[in-house]
């Protein structure tokens, strides 16, 4: 069998044409998907966190800001995956959590100098950690699904940056909502364990990226 | 200024005719189709150059057009959105075909010659038999069976004669005289072959 001409196929495309709702632009769809996530997320914050860890954390400048930059390489790598997964926006957008994602690594290593490498007791604080990587991944993977169901409806063309930057949103705002339950400092292996759970993260997104096309 | 005029102008008939599209009108979505085939092919053909593969990329635009359609925003010009789709599958089109190329070879002599000899045997086998089929049948009845029963069947001399009803001394020379006369017919049509 011959394959179509352009002409028969675009008698072949338009015959029997379905109606389709366009997408609302990028930034309402990912300020709404944000809007779920911090419902969700704070509903759990104020079943189970401590008050007190959290107003020590924040009393405190470098533990602020460690937060912030964790919030917002979140909600900035979240943004642009949803820019990421149309067409016709600018490439740019896979280096916009570059930035944050920085301050968030140096504040972190800065507080891990601050307490002198901060190793610890070397069994208590590597259990502490153990569950630092499984808190990440377990809160990462359904705000992944949640994300990659919405992101999805755009099949995006180029999955791979989408897949990553989400993946590094949904990471990042784990490790956000993690300093709520983290009632100590930052030590160096917290700080590897950390970086190890959102890399785990952002390769099996990357692996998974075919979901999203 | 007056191609700047013309170029705004299809750009809003493009926006109006997906906008319609959108919702459902295929006739205006044909026509859009039809109208930007052209444009589809002026930037496909930067990354191909061959047209055949360049008319498969422009079928591939229009094939990712339909299915994202959803996509495009009213709000913002169709034309970036449409040459980012068609610079998307002229990128994806280049890096198949460095993949195929950094992977398979092409060897046109592949199909004519194998490079071990024992595997031509096969083939130069068939075209044998092809070529002394008719030869074959231009022998006389009895030289022919005698000689299918002994050298093709590879029957004994007196299988063969039990079976053809001829006997062993005129099966041999009926045998010796086909093989004679093959050689004759196929000296023959060499010479005609290399005139």
């Amino acid at each position: 069998m011959s394959e179509p001409t352009t002409d028969e196929l675009i008698g072949a495309l338009s015959h029997g044409l379905a109606p389709v709702r366009p997408l609302p632009p990028p930034v309402l769809r990912a300020l709404l998907w944000l809007t779920v996530a911090a419902l969700l997320v704070g509903a759990a914050i104020l079943r189970w966190a401590n008050p007190a860890v959290i107003a020590a954390r924040t009393a405190e400048p470098r533990l602020a800001l460690e937060c912030a930059a964790s919030l917002i390489t979140g909600i900035t790598a979240v943004l642009a995956a949803f820019y990421l997964s149309v067409p016709d926006r600018t490439g740019l957008w896979r280096y916009a959590a570059l930035p944050p994602l920085l301050l968030w690594i140096a504040t972190s290593g800065l507080g891990c100098l601050q307490y002198g490498g901060g190793l610890g007791p070397a069994g208590q604080r590597l259990g502490e950690s153990g569950h630092c990587f499984i808190f990440i991944v377990l809160v990462s993977t359904p705000l992944a699904l949640l994300l990659y169901g919405v992101l999805r409806r755009a099949r995006p063309l180029e999955p791979l940056p989408v897949a990553l930057s989400a993946a590094l949103g949904v990471a990042a705002l784990a490790a956000f909502v993690l300093q709520f339950f983290h009632p100590f400092d930052t030590t160096a292996i917290d700080l590897v364990m950390h970086l190890a759970a959102v890399g785990l993260v952002v390769a099996l997104a990357g692996l998974s990226r075919r979901l999203l096309s | 200024m007056v191609s700047e005029t013309q170029s705004q102008l299809q750009e809003a008939a493009w926006a109006r005719l997906m906008c319609a599209a959108q919702q459902g009108d295929a006739l205006c979505y044909e026509q859009l189709l039809r109208d930007v085939t052209p444009f589809i092919r002026s930037l496909t053909r930067r990354y191909c150059r061959n047209p055949q593969l360049a008319e498969d990329v422009v079928q591939d635009v229009l094939l990712t057009v339909h299915r994202i359609r959803h996509t495009w925003d009213p709000r913002r010009p169709f034309s970036p959105w449409l040459a980012a789709i068609a610079a998307r599958r002229g990128i994806d089109r280049i890096r198949r075909d460095t993949r195929i190329a950094r992977h398979e070879v092409s060897d046109d002599w592949a199909l004519e010659t194998f490079a071990t000899p024992a595997a031509n045997n096969e083939s130069g086998a068939l075209r044998a038999v092809e070529a002394i089929e008719p030869l074959l049948a231009a022998l006389p009845e009895r030289q022919r069976r005698a000689l299918e029963a002994i050298k093709f069947r590879g029957l004994s001399l007196a299988q063969a004669a039990s079976e053809s009803g001829q006997s062993v001394g005129a099966l041999k020379v009926n045998v010796h005289r086909a093989v004679k006369a093959l050689r004759a017919l196929v000296s023959t049509v060499d010479k005609a072959e290399d005139e």
